[in-house]
């Protein structure tokens, strides 16, 4: 039982230290703060389900965040629907996509599917660059309007913070639960040898589809939230793809393969690359700096910060899983 | 209808182009099975090697190839140093993490100086006129060096020690260290020859269109398409493989927008990938 593990409560605790926090002292910039962390969280832990579990990387992870933050903005501005069932319905329009994308992709293994991913991205920012309905290169705005249901852009704003905590929270759990399930020890064996994984039983085609899938769901959702709250979206932010590297960076750096070194990788990757960017000297150079990290990381620690932790002490590894 | 030929045969010269780009692709990866994902980032420093060089001398830009060659092999040595070694032998997602890695950094360190605004080659040489149409003197000379570079690489890799050498280690690296042959010092030298590869084409596309630090990824897809279409380790076949996707881009061109480009080009990855693993001109082995 999910319930019976240390870290569940752990994730339910940090993500009511990110509701309180901002909300006890009622401080704007904090919330901003901790909502470019909670969003890197989600990016990375997602992208943990492929990348650490199956062992199949996605360069184009971002896709499914920027995709869903297009669909939950049509949704929201064109066809004014409720926030929250269009953030669901832009989850469960990309997951559908995501599935399909699989079926055709994941019959390519290990480097193949990954130059693959690359090729989603640049055909799926080709596609919408070039489509009528979400306003081509310029975008999408959203009409004051769509505040008015949450009572108001202030009121909104928050609510918008709560679900994107909500989502990352649930994010964790999602990762938790796979990892301790059947279908989590299928991918593991996925990851380690497909070929012997498919000898002893393990539908390699269709897990790889459905966790492919499930890792584009909850990054739609947090698109579409936070796409709402930005207020507007373009191919260009939508489908950035320096933040879905970013996302690797920070899934390495804390350790892939853990439910906590994902969301540590992204919680300090996130914080350095604020301090990055706003530091006058360095600002020019995060990119750099982004790499020669990914580089040591891949060299020297392959199992990131949490890996490190669990050589120092192994008992770590029965609570932070 | 003569407007799409003359498109096609423009087609065929830039496909000349794409083609020695993939060919430093197909290189790396067939020797060392190592993807190198600096490829675009090596395309686009070519570019810019270019654009500082001629800048500098003004000289015939076909000339400066030569030092860009030079320039690329530098680069690809310390490449290989600073992030290859280590990883050949070792699993698939480590060398692409860790060339992806360099990719970073480099693309970092050139936005922060040439920022991502676009630069171009100010260097024309006079067409050829036939009919109703001109073939640029920039295509024409860009397509002859790429097939002579590429016929060079042939000359080097069937006709010369190191270059046999090269081919053994892509056979059987055990093998070839038992007869002799260091594959140290030949996974180097063959890291170095497939980014100075990368460099010349970038170098070659900057005489042709205007370019930015992130026009690589771009031709780094393209360099992707080819490599699948041609096979792995088939250098000249990557050549061929080059003018066909040229010759295609040539012919849907004149009757779409350029911007759908990058989603068909995608979709032929995809299906050459499922449907030919082996590429089109590989052997059909049991995928």
């Amino acid at each position: 039982m999910i319930l019976r593990r240390p870290f569940f409560w752990i994730i339910l605790l940090v993500a009511a230290g990110f509701i309180y926090a901002p909300l006890h002292s009622n401080n704007v910039s904090l919330r901003e703060d901790l909502i470019l962390i909670a969003i890197a969280i989600i990016l990375a832990s997602n992208l943990n389900l492929m990348i650490g579990y199956t062992g199949y990387v996605n360069f184009g992870h971002i896709v499914f965040y920027g995709l869903g933050g297009y669909v939950g903005l049509y949704l929201t501005t064109v066809r004014g629907w409720n926030l929250v069932l269009s953030a669901l319905v832009a989850g469960v329009v990309v997951s559908f996509c995501a599935f399909l994308f699989g079926l055709a992709i994941l019959r390519l293994r290990g480097a193949y599917f990954a130059l693959a991913t690359i090729g989603i991205l640049q055909a799926v920012q080709a596609f919408v660059s070039n489509f009528d309905p979400w306003g081509r290169s310029t975008g999408m705005y959203l009409s004051f309007e769509s505040y008015r249901p949450l009572g108001g852009a202030r009121h909104a704003l928050w609510i918008t913070y709560y679900l994107i905590v909500a989502v990352m929270a649930l994010s964790m759990i999602v990762s938790l639960t796979i990892k301790n399930s059947k279908f989590g020890l299928g991918l593991f064996a996925i990851r380690e040898d497909e070929d012997a994984a498919v000898v002893l039983g393990v539908n390699a085609t269709i897990y790889k589809a459905i966790i492919y899938s499930v890792s584009a769901f909850l990054p739609a959702v947090a698109g579409a939230l936070m796409f709402f709250k930005n207020g507007m979206i373009d191919p260009s932010i939508a489908f950035e793809y320096m933040l879905s590297l970013e996302g690797i960076v920070m899934l390495m750096l804390g350790g892939q393969g853990s439910v906590i070194g994902a969301a540590l990788g992204g919680a300090l990757y996130e914080k350095l690359r604020s301090y990055l960017l706003t530091s006058p000297v360095l600002s020019n150079f995060h990119l750099v700096i982004a790499g020669a990290l990914l580089l040591l990381v891949v060299l020297f620690a392959p199992g990131g910060l949490i890996g490190w932790l669990y050589r120092l002490m192994p008992r770590a590894r029965k609570v932070l899983e | 209808m003569s407007g799409v030929l003359a498109s096609m045969i423009d087609g065929v010269l830039v496909g000349a182009v794409y083609g020695l780009a993939a060919m430093g692709l197909s290189l790396i990866w067939g020797v060392m099975d190592v993807i190198n994902l600096t490829h675009g980032a090596m395309i686009a420093l070519g570019m810019f090697c270019m654009y500082l060089l001629f800048a500098a001398t003004h000289i015939n830009a076909y000339v400066l190839l030569l030092p860009t060659i030079g320039f690329g092999l530098v680069i690809g040595i310390v490449v290989y140093w600073m992030a290859v070694h280590w990883v050949v032998g070792r699993s698939m997602l480590m060398s692409l993490l860790s060339t992806f890695a360099v990719n970073m950094m480099v693309i970092g360190i050139g936005t922060a100086i040439w920022s991502t605004s676009p630069y171009n080659v100010n260097f024309v040489l006079p067409g050829i006129t036939l009919g109703a149409y001109t073939f640029t003197g920039n295509h024409i000379a860009a397509a002859i060096s790429a097939v002579v570079i590429a016929l060079a690489l042939q000359f080097f890799l069937y006709r010369t020690r190191t270059g046999k050498a090269i081919r053994a280690v892509a056979d059987n690296r055990d093998a070839a260290e038992l007869m002799g042959i260091s594959s140290t010092a030949v996974l180097s030298i063959a890291f170095a020859i497939g980014i100075a590869l990368a460099c010349t084409s970038g170098a070659l596309v900057s005489t042709l269109f205007p370019f930015t630090i992130l026009s690589g990824a771009v031709y780094q897809l393209k360099s992707f398409v080819v490599t699948i279409l041609a096979g792995l380790g088939k250098p000249f076949g990557a050549l061929v493989a080059g003018v066909l996707l040229g010759l295609l881009e040539g012919v849907i061109t004149p009757f779409i927008a350029v911007s759908w480009i990058p989603l068909i080009e995608f979709g032929l990855f995809v299906v050459v990938l499922v449907a030919f693993p082996q590429g089109i001109f590989g052997k059909r082995a049991t995928a």
